[in-house]
């Protein structure tokens, strides 16, 4: 510890000037045109669809969803399973365990959010309510239960919530790359799709 | 002999110029549009974030010492490295310490600077970069170009060329089958690690969190079947609270791939509750040093305000025809030219010609999420080199310039006799020392001189 930190210590020793921390307004830092749709569920809908996310709003439409894109199955986290799980119909199967030696059997992950951030689009998962990090990366399709009352208006109110979980992580539309050329690929390590379900 | 950046440019493949052309010339536009579509008070966020900047450098002893009392709070361990040496050894006690011989890394300019990877591999441990570019980087043998596109100096054939030969499928230039193909190998390489190592964007002294960015989801996926998460972070990284975060991480995505936030961004304040079932078991921190703390002493320290986000390569004029290679370092572009000299230390004259390596045009100032004075730390530098007598290689004699220019008489005659110049062909070599290199990369414009000084005259006669 020592070295380093004296080295800091003695680099600064010599400076009469110190820059103060200067004072701002939380207001600076909010990006007004993101948040000119209305209510929070609309700004939030509207963000996240600009980064290539999906927003649905009945357990219905996600099911329509899996169906069509042959995503037949998946893991489901236990505390969803009755709420959404086994009203999915149209011969999707779930498992409410991870099984790590199958991971990639997975083609869907529904996990529950512990908010979202309306100014960005944001999806924020905690530890403490999506405990399977992999069960909402491994599988192709991410579907994150969002209530619609945990939304953040901006990230500075977000940061404000972030409590005391050791992760929180901020998810903002599917895995993408542009490494290649700069041409945008999605689902490079995580998702391909990312989706809100509004409830 | 030239200037080496200027031989190196000179020397770039056409293909490659174009490459890095395009891929500049993109992040400058898409930065531009989503920064100033998304605030009208840009520049008041950029210096605003300087400040903060400004303010945690100056006052840095008293952050790192209430960030690293939070941090072990949080349960995290924590360790210091003066050195490249000393991040690798600390790196490879912790790795050794838990038998640990399967290693993933998600993107870090750090752990660039020490250069880890090969180190790792000599004492036998497997170490796989998971970021797209740099696990192409690392197949190829080769180094990153730009701090946020490692590959931005390869085209989609080099990358299929190195995929067939490292048997990850047959040639094939698509984006998205080379993206599919990098997923699938990398897949059963995090599942089956020991431990996953990444750098860190920003840390908060208030809440001992460190938040790291990826696009891909890369890091997450590091750190979740992992059961050591190895940090190396520069001392310059820390924030002081959890609210200024707001601020840098809106400047950070938007200011390096005009997104308004980076895809993935993690808060992790230590190691996982025992209740979780993924996640590290322990968390390690190494804070670096590496010649921070001696820039700090400088008058360039505003460099440390960095971010890491690579506007300033992206918008300068002479990156776009070097590439990044061409500064020989870790850190290329605008930034690269202050940084790698300061880091440097005592083997500063082996960078010292980089900070020449600009026009001083003021463009990477003006892109700069935290208001750094490049330009003016580039003089600063030059002048360092000056005073410290170190060789200039490229540069012209100065000194028959200095004496016409303090003398109006033999200024007068040169700028009547320098018309002889446009009468001799480009062929035939003037005997002027250095002047012949110089000329191997400009071309003199028409000799126009004593326009300026018989305007001069008329206008003051016109005016009195």
């Amino acid at each position: 510890m020592s070295t380093v930190l004296d080295n800091v210590r003695s680099a600064l020793a010599a400076r009469k000037e110190k820059a103060p921390y200067p004072a701002w307004e939380d207001a600076e830092v909010v990006s007004t045109p993101k948040l000119a749709q209305g209510s929070l569920v609309d700004c939030f809908s509207a963000n996240m669809k600009a980064v290539s996310g999906l927003v649905m709003h009945s357990v219905a439409e996600v099911e329509q969803f899996l169906a069509q894109g042959h995503h037949l199955h998946g893991y489901c986290a236990p505390e969803l399973a009755e709420v959404i799980g086994t009203k999915l119909g149209a011969g999707i199967t779930f498992s409410t365990d991870f099984d790590e030696a199958c991971y990639d059997d997975y083609t869907f992950g529904i996990t529950r959010a512990t908010a979202a951030i309306a100014e960005s689009g944001t999806i924020v998962l905690n530890d403490r309510d999506t405990s399977c990090r992999l069960g909402a990366l491994t599988p192709w399709v991410h579907i994150a239960v969002v209530e619609a009352a945990t939304i953040h208006r901006t990230l500075g109110a977000a940061i404000a919530a972030l409590g005391d979980d050791p992760n929180t992580i901020w998810v903002t539309g599917p895995s993408k790359t542009a490494d290649v050329e700069g041409i945008l690929i999605q689902g490079v390590h995580g998702p391909g799709i990312q989706i809100a379900l509004i409830v | 002999m030239p200037q080496p950046i200027d031989t190196f440019a000179a020397n770039l493949p056409a293909g490659t110029r174009a490459t890095v052309l395009d891929g500049a010339e993109a992040g400058f536009d898409m930065r531009k549009s989503r920064l100033h579509g998304d605030y009208d008070n840009v520049d008041r966020l950029r210096k605003l974030a300087g400040d903060i900047k400004q303010h945690t450098l100056d006052h840095l002893d008293e952050y790192l010492e209430k960030a690293v009392g939070r941090m072990e709070q949080n349960g995290t361990q924590i360790h210091f490295a003066t050195d490249s040496d000393d991040a690798r050894k600390a790196v490879m006690g912790i790795l050794r310490k838990a038998n640990a011989t399967r290693v993933v890394k998600s993107k870090s300019m750090a752990t660039e600077e020490v250069h880890l990877n090969a180190y790792l591999e000599e004492n036998g441990v497997a170490c796989v970069e998971t970021d797209l570019g740099e696990f192409i980087v690392q197949l190829d043998k080769d180094t990153p170009s730009h701090i946020i596109k490692p590959i931005m100096h390869k085209n989609r054939r080099q990358i299929a060329e190195t995929f067939e030969k490292h048997g990850l499928g047959d040639y094939n230039t698509d984006p998205q089958t080379i993206t599919r193909r990098a997923r699938a190998h990398l897949r059963s390489r995090y599942m089956e690690c020991d431990a996953g190592i990444t750098g860190a964007n920003f840390v908060s002294a208030e809440s001992g969190r460190i938040v790291i960015v990826t696009n891909e989801g890369n890091a997450r996926f590091c750190l979740a079947p992992a059961k050591i998460h190895i940090a190396l972070v520069g001392i310059e990284k820390i924030v002081p609270s959890d609210r200024d975060l707001g601020l840098f991480l809106n400047l950070l995505g938007r200011s390096a791939t005009g997104q308004q936030l980076t895809i993935y961004t993690e808060f992790i304040s230590g190691p996982r509750r025992d209740s979780q079932p993924h996640g590290p078991e322990e968390m390690h921190v190494i804070f670096l040093d590496n010649g921070r703390s001696r820039t700090l002493a400088t008058d360039c320290r505003e460099i440390l305000r960095c971010i890491r986000c690579g506007a300033c390569q992206n918008v300068c004029p002479v990156y776009r025809q070097a590439s990044g290679h061409a500064y020989r370092h870790v850190y290329g572009g605008p930034v690269g030219a202050v940084l790698s000299p300061l880091l440097a230390g005592e083997k500063f004259a082996d960078y010292a010609d980089l900070p020449k390596a600009s026009s001083l045009c003021g463009a990477c100032n003006e892109v700069c999420p935290v208001d750094i004075p490049i330009p003016d730390l580039l003089l600063k530098l030059r002048n360092k080199a000056h005073r410290e007598n170190v060789p200039s290689p490229g540069a012209l004699p100065m000194q028959p310039f200095a004496k016409m220019a303090t003398h109006p008489s033999l200024w007068r005659l040169a700028m009547r006799g320098g018309a002889v110049a446009n009468l001799i062909p480009d062929s035939v070599k003037l005997p002027v020392p250095g002047l012949g290199t110089w000329l191997q990369q400009r071309t003199l414009p028409e000799w126009r001189g004593g326009k300026f000084r018989n305007w001069m005259k008329h206008r003051n006669g016109k005016n009195s």
